[in-house]
Order: structure tokens, then sequence, then C-alpha cells
């Protein structure tokens, strides 16, 4: 019971093609048949032409005396329907003219030269017929002995014909009372000829088929509303998407697709290196670097210490020094270390692979809708009404969201509409730009001013609070000022707001570069610190241990106990120093994004909504009003958090798990903070497509984050005692280390070889060459199909314009003709319809029809004689339509296009 | 289950079966029949001449949320006041399924966003100025205020309009809505 009202039920043109390919239902035999089938298809597509009912009711008067009335009446009405493909040759040869008049000349040559071919074996045709289906045939040909041969041909091709009617009755626009009536004639007219031409058993082939095809279509769509179901979060960024535009559901969309990509690496990292470290490593206090040392141990419990990453948190799993430096673990004898360092490497791999694998993916998709563009609005307004919401507060939904993507569009065409003093706006963009390179270079200077100050007080004693913070409160104030200064000197620029968005994101990346380059400077001079102390560090080690097993005053026979793990010195490992500061700045980034969004957005429109009422100013439209969603801020802070964790995984492991909780909680916060308490921009905006602007920094993000993670692992030694890598040169000798004692001698020298300079620099310059070549061609392509898409426009233009002129040439003649033709509409009211009636009115109506079907000459096929059609039946232009077949449809193609 | 069989005779389903999806119709005529139980026969033997008024059909779940519900009880019913009889019912209902072809759902589209008509003897539909802003204000609830109204009937007109007449004939709408890529997809 399928009662679903579906205005665009998916694949119903699947579902019909289906149906035509599996023919009439009578195809069980085959090869008896064929030859009639063409002819049949094409009687339907000239039936679709020449307007059926007219036809058929003019048909009806003139009986044939021999034979009983009816049938005749069938037969012959048929015979004019199917293209009258047996008159006489010359009858034929006019048609043909009339129809080259029609400017059908190419549509005429297709059908004319299968209708010849048919002609001439019809006899022949028949005896095969007989000896296919002698059995049944044989009795009952023999029975209707007083048919002609040709007769029973006939006959045969009219049953196919009208069991062709009754299997597309369902696809033609007619009200059901003509289609019951149709199918009452239809059915009869089989009934009755069928017995001579032997049953179709067919039907229940076809039966099967039609079934099959709708359980298919049904578990299609089943399908695609599950896997719509599947993608997380879909129904609340459309929502979001549905009020605010695609612009801040485009935040949406990255921030879900950061998202899965963190899972990703979550999964990598947890699977590979922090589980089986729980599962199989050393536990916890057995070793030194996996213990709390004595003097931390009584505040290691505390939450102002654990809120600082310390005490327990920092001897945990979660970061690098944790790990210990045993080549195996556990019974899997699973090599840690090696898994640790290439999980590390994989991490930026995949990332990077994703990155640019889903930029590529972007750019492909936003070149391959080309031809929508030319319908943006019609499509909007024809076909964005979902027919199968069924619930008002989707339809709600839905009504906003047709409004705001009209608005979109109206922002966009306006846009490409305005007309203005380009030299003025040259200048604005000039100063603007201006203005704000000046901006950044004063800020670039501050920055490092300051870091320059901060070096100098380090080395002091006693420094003010300010002094030490100095460079944490520059950093924040200019990441409050700059880029509200940015947006309001980009006012100046007048850009549709998608590029303003772009330049904005850029600008103020540009400023967080600072930023980071800070942070970073920072964190390498404490890095540096912290290894010259090392040498210090394990000198103290190990005099301790010489002093605790060599000292005197302990029984000499029994041996010593071993010292207690947490009473050995050790160092400072700076690789936990690194991965500590940088989920603390996870942490409290994520706290100030929160807590901004609760102050400045929903207490702000907590406070316009309740105070509104005692208030001196109307606080909804003037000054506070509700905040707009900060799609560039929102953005960045994503991007500028991502960076961090690629450079912190690689020495907190837990990182990454921190990011995923963030990122989901977020999704939720931001998803209730902007429905609750935010307004649409002031002119939505429709996102890009492809939001690679967004991919595109993140990649540089990503790049930024490899350097440094790059530089530590080629050229600082790891800490002596913490870690991994413990004990070793580099952290990378890991691998050679493998390599080694793992894998047989060939493949150590195979990786010797490859790891020659001789191989790898020719091999970046291979890769060189191949990126040139590759660059080269895709540009040339894209060059081409830029030609390609002009052309297209180019030729829709004249189209357009030649359409013009033939409609106006058309309307003068209508004019002219408008009261003869109105005669003749009268005339096929009233007059009683004969055959040659019918055939007089179809010319004279072709008077007027002809200018019209000339302004139609790209669609032959729905020309319909629109003007001399009798009244009170119903008009079926799209009549042709449900009966192309795909050879027709390709023909209508082609004859679309102008011949010039 | 004496009840199903009494509501048509046997040649009369068969017959309405080539019309409408097999098997569904029984399932529509009592969608038909609750729609107003009153009006509508549980025998339909003898073919009754019964129509469902439009405040009736218009409230079906299918219907009710849908800005075109108006025109779409006015295309399928016979005079065009959207008062349906069984037959304009399911004919309705085998347009929209999922199993009608594209160009028929083109042509009733046509249909429905359509009201002009381009002269009294002249049976040829066009979608014409009015029709658009009209269609464009039901589509956004009057969001829209006027000029943007008329923008959007003018840039539509533009882009699908092929002999620049003014309106949209058959002929340009479907030209135009065979290649939307939201349509019946």
């Amino acid at each position: 019971m399928s009662h679903q009202r579906q205005g665009r039920g998916e694949e119903a043109g699947g579902g019909a093609r289906g149906r035509s390919r599996s023919g009439s239902p009578g195809t069980g035999d085959n090869s008896g048949r064929r030859p009639s089938r063409k002819p049949a298809l094409k009687a339907e597509s000239v039936t679709g032409r020449c307007g059926g009912p007219a036809g058929q009711k003019g048909a009806k008067g003139s009986p044939r005396p021999d034979s009983p009335q009816r049938k005749q009446v069938e037969h012959r009405r048929h015979r004019e329907e199917l293209g009258k493909p047996k008159r006489s040759t010359a009858q034929r040869t006019r048609e043909g003219r009339k129809k080259k008049k029609d400017g059908k000349a190419s549509l005429k040559e297709q059908r004319a030269s299968p209708k010849k071919e048919k002609e001439v074996p019809k006899k022949e045709m028949w005896k095969q017929l007989k000896k296919h289906r002698s059995p049944s045939l044989a009795s009952s040909a023999s029975a209707r002995e007083s048919l002609s041969e040709e007769e029973l041909a006939r006959i045969l091709e009219q049953v196919e014909e009208k069991k062709k009617l009754i299997t597309h009755m369902r696809n033609k626009p007619w009200p059901m009372a003509k289609k019951l009536t149709e199918l009452r004639e239809a059915q009869e007219f089989v009934e009755k000829y069928e017995g001579a031409l032997g049953k179709g058993k067919g039907k229940r082939l076809y039966a099967y088929r039609m079934l099959m095809t709708k359980k298919w279509i049904k578990f299609k769509r089943d399908f695609d509303n599950f896997k719509n179901q599947c993608i997380p979060w879909e129904m609340k960024i459309k929502d979001i998407e549905s009020h605010f535009g695609s612009s801040v559901a485009s935040y949406f969309i990255f921030l879900r697709w950061m998202y899965g990509v963190n899972l990703v690496l979550f999964g990598l990292i947890f699977g590979l290196v922090i589980i089986p470290e729980v599962l199989m490593g050393m536990p916890y206090g057995s070793i030194p670097r996996k213990t709390v040392p004595r003097a931390e141990e009584e505040r290691a419990m505390d939450f102002s210490v654990l809120w600082d990453f310390e005490g327990y948190i920092k001897y945990s799993a979660l970061f690098y020094g944790y790990y210990n430096d045993q080549r195996t673990i556990g019974w899997l004898r699973y090599r840690l270390p090696m898994a640790y360092f290439m999980v590390g490497v994989s991490v930026f791999g995949y990332s990077l692979m994703i990155v640019i694998r889903s930029m590529a993916s972007n750019t492909q998709g936003s070149t391959s809708e080309g031809e929508s563009d030319n319908f943006t609005f019609s499509f909007k307004m024809f076909t964005s009404w979902d027919y199968l919401i069924g619930n008002s507060e989707t339809a709600d939904n839905k009504y906003v969201s047709i409004t705001t993507s009209f608005k979109e569009s109206i922002v966009d065409e306006q846009e490409s509409n305005k007309e203005e003093n380009i030299h003025l706006t040259r200048f604005l963009r000039v100063l603007a730009n201006f203005l704000i390179i000046c901006c950044l270079c004063g800020s670039g200077y501050l920055i490092y001013f300051v870091v320059k100050r901060s070096q100098e007080f380090s080395k002091m004693q006693n420094v003010s609070w300010y002094e030490r913070n100095e460079v944490e409160i520059v950093m924040s104030l200019l990441g409050m000022f700059c880029p509200p200064l940015f947006e309001t000197i980009a006012a100046l620029e007048n850009y549709h707001p998608r590029i303003g968005l772009k330049w904005q994101l850029g600008r103020i990346f540009a400023l967080f570069l600072g930023n980071l380059y800070t942070f970073l400077l920072a964190l390498m001079d404490d890095v540096h610190l912290k290894l010259s102390n090392e040498e210090k560090i394990k000198n103290i080690t190990h005099w301790t241990l010489f002093n605790y097993y060599n000292s005197s005053g302990w029984n000499e026979s029994v041996p010593r106990p071993p010292l207690h793990p947490a009473d050995v010195p050790r160092g400072s490992c700076w690789e936990t120093a690194v991965g500590i500061e940088f989920v603390r700045l996870t942490v409290s980034d994520m706290l100030v994004t929160y807590i901004t969004i609760l102050v400045g957005d929903f207490l702000r429109a907590c406070f316009v909504r309740f105070m509104n009422y005692c208030w001196c100013w109307d606080l909804e439209a003037g000054f506070p009003s509700y905040a707009e969603f900060d799609i560039s801020g929102n953005v960045l802070g994503l991007i500028f958090n991502q960076g961090m964790i690629w450079m912190g995984s690689f020495y907190a492991p837990g990182l990454v798990g921190i990011n995923v909780l963030r990122l989901l909680t977020s999704m939720y916060f931001q998803c209730w903070a902007v429905m609750s308490s935010n307004v649409p921009h002031e002119r939505v905006f429709k996102a890009s497509r492809s939001n690679n602007f967004y991919m595109g920094l993140l990649l540089l993000v990503l790049f930024l984050s490899l350097l440094p993670v790059a530089y530590t692992i080629m050229s600082l030694p790891p800490s002596f005692d913490c870690g991994p890598f413990s004990g070793k040169n580099r952290m990378y000798d890991v691998i050679q280390e493998t390599v080694e004692n793992d894998f047989p001698t060939f493949l150590g020298k195979i990786f010797a070889f490859i790891a020659n300079p001789g191989l790898i620099i020719p091999a970046i310059l291979l890769m060189f060459l191949a990126i040139y070549y590759l660059n080269s061609v895709s540009k040339t392509l894209s060059r081409a199909n830029a030609q390609l898409r002009k052309k297209i426009q180019a030729l829709r233009e004249v189209e357009k314009s030649h359409k013009s002129v033939k409609g106006r040439a058309a309307a003068r003649d209508s004019e002219d003709t408008a009261k003869g033709s109105s005669k003749n509409a009268t005339k096929a009211e009233t007059m009683p319809h004969s055959a040659s009636q019918s055939q007089t009115l179809g010319k004279k109506a072709q008077g007027p029809g002809t200018s019209r079907s000339a302004s139609g000459t790209m669609l032959p096929a729905s020309s319909h004689l629109p003007i001399s059609r009798p009244p009170g039946i119903r008009p079926d232009p799209g009549h042709a339509g449900p009966q192309t077949h795909p050879g027709r449809a390709a023909s209508r193609k082609s004859a679309q296009r102008p011949p010039h | 289950m004496g009840n199903k069989q009494t509501v048509f005779t046997h040649e009369q389903l068969e017959e309405y079966q080539v019309g409408v999806m097999s098997g569904a119709l029984t399932g529509l005529f009592y969608r038909y029949q609750d729609l107003a139980p009153q009006l509508v026969p549980l025998d339909y033997t003898s073919c009754p001449d019964v129509k469902v008024p439009y405040e009736l059909i218009g409230t079906m779940p299918e219907l009710k949320d849908n800005p075109f519900r108006l025109r779409i009880a006015q295309v399928f019913s016979e005079d065009g006041d959207g008062h349906m009889t069984l037959n304009n019912f399911l004919d309705m209902f085998s347009v929209m399924s999922e199993m009608a072809p594209r160009d028929l759902k083109a042509y009733y589209a046509f249909k429905i966003y359509g009201v002009c008509r381009a002269g009294d003897f002249n049976n040829d539909d066009y979608i014409c100025m009015w029709d658009l802003e009209q269609t464009v204000t039901k589509l956004t609830r009057g969001e829209l205020s006027a000029e943007e109204v008329s923008l959007v009937c003018e840039k539509v007109l533009d882009e699908a309009d092929g002999d620049h007449d003014g309106r949209l004939s058959l002929e340009d709408f479907q030209n135009m809505i065979l290649r939307a890529p939201d349509f019946l997809r």
C-alpha cells in the first residue's frame, strides 16, 4: 500500500525506463514478434505528435462496409495513428512533404527508413511468424482463413499496439475516466483478436518485472533514507542552514568533518599506542618514569594540580614520558616504541591525505555542476518544495529555508548586477589593503618587541605580574581588537559577503600566525633550557643510584632492595612538558570559547530579550541587539585548535581524545547557542559550494604544525629517562633499530640503498616533473572546459534570440489568422467528425499551428496543433513526453541545437 | 473480508489496476472513503457519482502542509473546483506516486504552477508573471518584499523563457524542469 504522495519520488524515471525496455506484454515469444515491435513504438510516438484524441474521434465516422463495423473502426483508426505505414506511396510522400514543412526533416528521415524496410518484408514476416509459432497459430489461422495474410499481420500489429497502450496507460496524462474508456476499448480489441494470434504469455513475467522494479525502487529509497540517517547531526545542520543560511551551516559541516578526522586519529592513537601500553606495558609504579616523584606525591591528587595536568595525570599514558623504552612489550611482543613513532608519522600522513583528498573532491564537485547555473531561480521556484513533507514543523522549516535560499540568490544576483564607480572601488580596496597591512605589520612588530622584552624579563629577578604576563596580555588584546578593526576596514572594500569573508579569514589568519609564532618561540626556549640541564641531572641520577647501592651501613649478605622508583631523581622530560603545554592550551581555549558564547551570545540575548520591556530605547533594533554568528572567528578557532592537536599529539597521545570530546560538546553547544541566541546575518549569503578555502587554511596550518614536530624529532635528542625513545641519540633511530634487528639482512640493505641520497634526489626530481606535467595537463583541460562552457552559453543565447524572433513573427501571424482559426475551432467542436473532415481540419489548423510549431522548431515532439484541438477533450501536450524512448529523446536533444 | 469484494466488481478492479498501481487500489479507495465516510458508499459496483469536497481533500496528511494543495486539487478535479471523484483521486495518486515517469510529473507540475489561460478558445496553458509571483509568495509565505519577488520572477522568466514572450509555455517548462537535479530524484 504505497499511497504516499510523491511529487518527486525517487527514481521513478528509472522505473519508467525499465518499463519501456521490457516492452510489450507479449514479448514472451520474441522471435516471432520482434519485427512488429519497431513500428509499434514508432506508432506511439506519432500518436503523441498528432494529438491522439482528435484523430480518434475523427476516424470513427467512416466504417468499412466489408467487415464488422467496430473492428474496422478500430483498424482504421489504428492505421492512421500508426503513422500511416500502409498508405499508398503518393500519400506517404505528401505527408513527408508536410512534415518537412514543419521543419522536422531530420526526424522524418529517421522514421521513414524503418517504415520502408517494414513495407517490403511484410510477407516474409508473416511467413516467419507462421514458422515460429506454428502450433498455436496454425490452428487459429486456419480458423480464420477468411482473413488475408496481410490483414492478419496488421491485426497482429494492432494487438501489439493495444497492449502497449494498456501497459503505458498509467504514464499518460489523461484523467482516469478517459483512461478507463480507452482501456476498455483496448482490452476488448485485444481479447477479440488475440485468440487469432495466440495468447500473450509474457504477462506474468512482465508483472513480475514490474514488481521487482517497484521493490527495487522502494529499497533504494529506504536505503538512501537510512544512509541519510546515518550522517550524524544532519538534521541539526539542516535546521541551522534553514534559519541562518548555508554560510553558517558551512562552519558546522566543517566542524563535523573535523570531528570525523579526529575520530580516525583518535582510533589510530588509542588503538595502537595507548591501549597496548595500558594492557601490556609495565604497570604504574614499577619504574621511575611511571611513578609520581616523592616531592610531588602529597599534592598529586589535588584538583588544582590535576587541573594543571600535573600530578597523576602527568605520569599517565596520556603523555609521552610514561612510555617505556623496552623494545617489545607483553606476550604479543608488541614493538611499542616503533608503533609510537609510526603512529606519530601516520597521524600527519593521514591528515595530509584526507585534507588534500577532500579538497580535490570538492573541486570536482564544483566543476561538474555547470549546467544548473543556468536555471538557478527556476529550479528554486519549481523544485524546492519537497512534496514528501507531511509534518507542519518540517513544513515551517522548509518555508524558512526556501526563503533563505531565495535571499541568498538575490544577494548574488544583486551583487553581479551592481554597477558602480570602478575607480572608486579600486581605490578604496587598495586603501583598505594598505591599512590592513599596516595593522598587521604593526601588530607583528608589537609581538616581536614584546617577546624580546619578555626574554629580558625572564633573566631578571622579581618581575611584576604584568611583566611576566605581558606577552599573553598583548596577544589577547590584539586578538580581541584586530578582527573588528579589520571588519570595519573591510566595509570600505564593498565586496560580496562571501568574498569578504575569505579576505577576513585570510587577514585574521595572518594575525593569528603571530600568536603561533610567540607560542612556539617560548616553547622552544623552554625546551632548550631543559635540554641543557639534562646532562647535570643525568649525572645526579647516576650518582644517587651509585651511592645508594654502594653506601655502607647495610648488611652485606642480604642484597639491597632496589631503590623505590619514587625516590629516583629524574630529568625534566621536555617532551612531556611540551605535551602538557598543548593540552593546557587546548582546554583553556575550549573554556574561553564556551564562556564567550555563554556571556557574549546567550546572556546578551537574554538581556536584550527581557530588558527590552523596561529600557529607554529599543534594545533589539538598537545598540546591543542580538549577536550574529561569527563565522570567521569560529572557523579560525577550529583550524588553529586543530593545529595545536597536530603539534601536540606526538608528545601527548591523549590530546586527541580530549579534542574529540571538545568537538563533540562544541557541536551540541554551538548548535544550541546558534539556534537560541543568534540572529541571521543581515545579508544571508550562500557559502561557496566547496569549502575549499577552509581546507586550504587547514592545509597551511597542518604544514606549519608539521614543521616544529619534524624539527624536534629530527634534530633534538630525546630525554634520557622518559619516553619510548629514551637512550637513543635521535627519535628516528627506532626505525633503524627495527630494520636491523627484526628484518632479514637483505631488507636492511635495501632500506639502506633506498635511503641513499643518490636515489632520493632523483626520485624527488621525478616527482617534481610529474607534478609539473599533471599540472599543465589539468590546466589545459580546464581551459578547454571553460571554452566549451562559453560555447554552450553562446549557443543558448543564440537559441533564445532565434526563438524570440520567430516568436514575434508567430505572434503577428497568429493575430492575422486568429479569426480563421477560431472559426475552425468552432467547426471542430460542432461538426460530426469524419475521417476526411478531421484531415482537412488538421490542415487548416496547421495554418496558425505551423507558425507556432515553427516557433518551437526545437521541440517538434510537442508541437501538437494546440489551436485546433476541440475543447472538451483534455489537451495532452505532454503526450509525446511519456512515450519517448531513449533514441527519440536523443534525437530530440540533437534537434534542439539550431543548425548554425 | 467479504467487504472488499463488494466495493468493486472484478472487472472494475482489473481495469483500475492498469490505471493505478496494482495492489494499491483498495488501499487508496479506503483512504478516499475515510475522507468522507458519510458521502462515499462502500459499494462502488454501480459507479456512483460522488465527489469529495476540497475542504476534506485538503486535510489529508500528504496535502495539508503543502502550499500548493489548492492548486493540486483543482488540477486533478474534473471541473477545476477542487472537488474530487474517486477517479480524480486515483489520478492524483498515480501521478504523484514514485512510479510515475518524469514527463508525466513535469506535465502535471506545469498544470499546478500555471493558472493563466492564454485565450478563451485556446486551451493551452501558460505560466505567466502572475503565476510566478503567486508561486513565490506561497513558497516563502510572503516573507520576501515586493521588489524581491518581482526580481525573482524576472530572473525565472529570463532563465527559462525560451521564446521571450513573457510567459512559460509547457515546452519551456519541460525544457527547464527535466534538467533540474532535484526534480524527481
